[in-house]
């Protein structure tokens, strides 16, 4: 008798992702929605978390520590940060002013690298809720900064999941390099980690305490009229 | 080491695969299979739709064997209803982006927030709210088809499409997060209803904003 092929779990294993391949290999580009700009929110959305090192640190920071202080925390911390910051983004959409208003926000972000770096570095064990807490006030900071600024135009629903999607997958990324926290050697390189954070942290804590720059705009329109008559001069 | 012939065999697929163009035209979706196929393009192709399904396959995976059949019918079956009453009955109303966006983003939330917490909500409650999320979403659908310019009948026979794939995604997905035993596993099905959570939360914002 004929023996089937796909009885062998491993065949079976092998056809299907065989197949699966196939059919993700056979799909095109697909010109969905076409005027809205659905794709461009979308990817807008999903590289606004990774457009400053000031938010990419602390996120992937909070990975590291989750992953430094093992279950429940691993999970706890970055499942608090995205669901924090979502609600200081939905704040900050609707422009609900935080005490302090925008130095309490531009102070929190800069002070979470150097916290959260610190607590990589030292490996420090607090109780959970007050981890979960400190996370989620750097949380509802850089939510409120990322709402603050998101820009119109743009379709919310594609942007909001690129954007939490983009913030996940940096604690991920966390959570993935703290893996190496059960080899002792890998303990040490989680420290120096913690130390290379804790030094960003500390150089966005410097800029946030630096006077404001003159406003581009303001000096565009200062030069304007001297790019004008240079214009006009070779027209 | 020799290969054996069924890598060779896959590995011929793959060649094939890389070698089959295709081209979709997603969304005024004609597959030219025909309103059914349409319907089922159309709902592949619309996140607003698909991730509430996703919060609801989870949420009902988490809650249990019971929970998870009850909610592959009930999510099909209410779809289909809200569907049918915006097809045949009521006309949906022609609504802004924001309120819409307000509408979907509840939608988001509520069956994320729930797998989040995996509180032991009562099976008839989670019922209760697929059956509220499935008849606002196909009614909205119907509004969606009506100014596409969809007749009655081409609009019937895509949600009989939608109400086919919505039935093999709740069960696909209900049952695999059913089968998760290890705990890393359940949480990490928690914590994808609680970024969808997050991003109906921020949707929320955009809609109260009046951009959504």
């Amino acid at each position: 008798m004929k023996k089937n092929p796909l009885r062998n779990s491993r065949n079976f294993a092998v056809w299907f992702w065989a197949l699966t391949v196939l059919l993700l290999l056979s799909a095109s580009p697909a010109d969905a929605h076409i005027i809205h700009g659905e794709p461009v929110s979308f990817r807008s959305g999903f590289l606004h978390p990774l457009s400053g090192w000031d938010h990419i640190i602390a996120m992937v920071a909070v990975g590291i520590w989750g992953a430094q202080l093992g279950a429940p925390a691993i999970w706890v911390l970055p499942v608090t940060f995205p669901m924090i910051m979502s609600f200081g983004g939905f704040l900050g959409l609707i422009r609900v002013p935080l005490p302090g208003g925008e130095h309490f926000v531009e102070f929190g972000i800069a002070l979470s690298g150097v916290l959260l770096g610190a607590m990589v570095l030292f490996e420090a064990r607090p109780k959970l809720w007050v981890a979960a807490f400190t996370v989620g006030l750097f949380g509802l900071c850089h939510g409120y900064a990322h709402g603050y600024e998101l820009p119109d135009g743009e379709s919310g629903l594609y942007y909001s999941c690129g954007f939490v999607l983009a913030t996940g997958l940096l604690h991920l990324a966390g959570i993935t390099i703290g893996l190496i926290h059960r080899w002792s050697l890998g303990r040490v390189a989680l420290r120096v980690c913690g130390a290379a954070i804790l030094m960003g942290g500390l150089y966005f804590l410097y800029q946030a305490f630096q006077p404001e720059p003159e406003e581009p705009a303001a000096k565009s329109a200062a030069l304007a009229p001297a790019r004008m008559s240079s214009y006009e001069t070779f027209s | 080491m020799r290969l054996s012939r069924k890598y060779w065999t896959a590995a011929a697929a793959f060649a094939a695969a890389l070698a089959w163009p295709a081209r979709a035209d997603a969304h005024l979706v004609t597959t030219g299979l025909g309103p059914v196929y349409d319907g089922i393009g159309h709902w592949a192709t619309t996140p607003e739709d698909i991730i509430p399904v996703v919060a609801l396959a989870i949420l009902a995976g988490l809650r249990g064997a019971q929970t998870g059949r009850r909610l592959m019918f009930i999510v099909p079956v209410t779809w289909l209803f809200g569907g049918l009453v915006g097809m045949l009955i009521a006309t949906p109303p022609e609504l802004s982006r924001p309120v819409l966006s307000g509408i979907i983003s509840a939608t988001f939330l509520a069956p994320g927030l729930l797998a989040l917490s995996d509180l032991p909500v009562p099976s008839v409650a989670v019922a209760v709210l697929a059956a509220i999320v499935g008849v606002v979403h196909g009614f909205l659908d119907a509004g969606g088809l009506r100014s596409e310019g969809a007749t009655t009948t081409v609009g019937i026979l895509q949600f009989v499409g939608m109400t086919l794939e919505l039935f093999v995604l709740m069960t696909l997905l209900a049952a695999f997060v059913l089968s998760l035993r290890q705990p890393w596993t359940r949480v990490a099905a928690r914590v994808a209803g609680s970024w969808i959570a997050a991003a109906g939360l921020l949707l929320l914002g955009w809609s109260l904003r009046g951009v959504g």
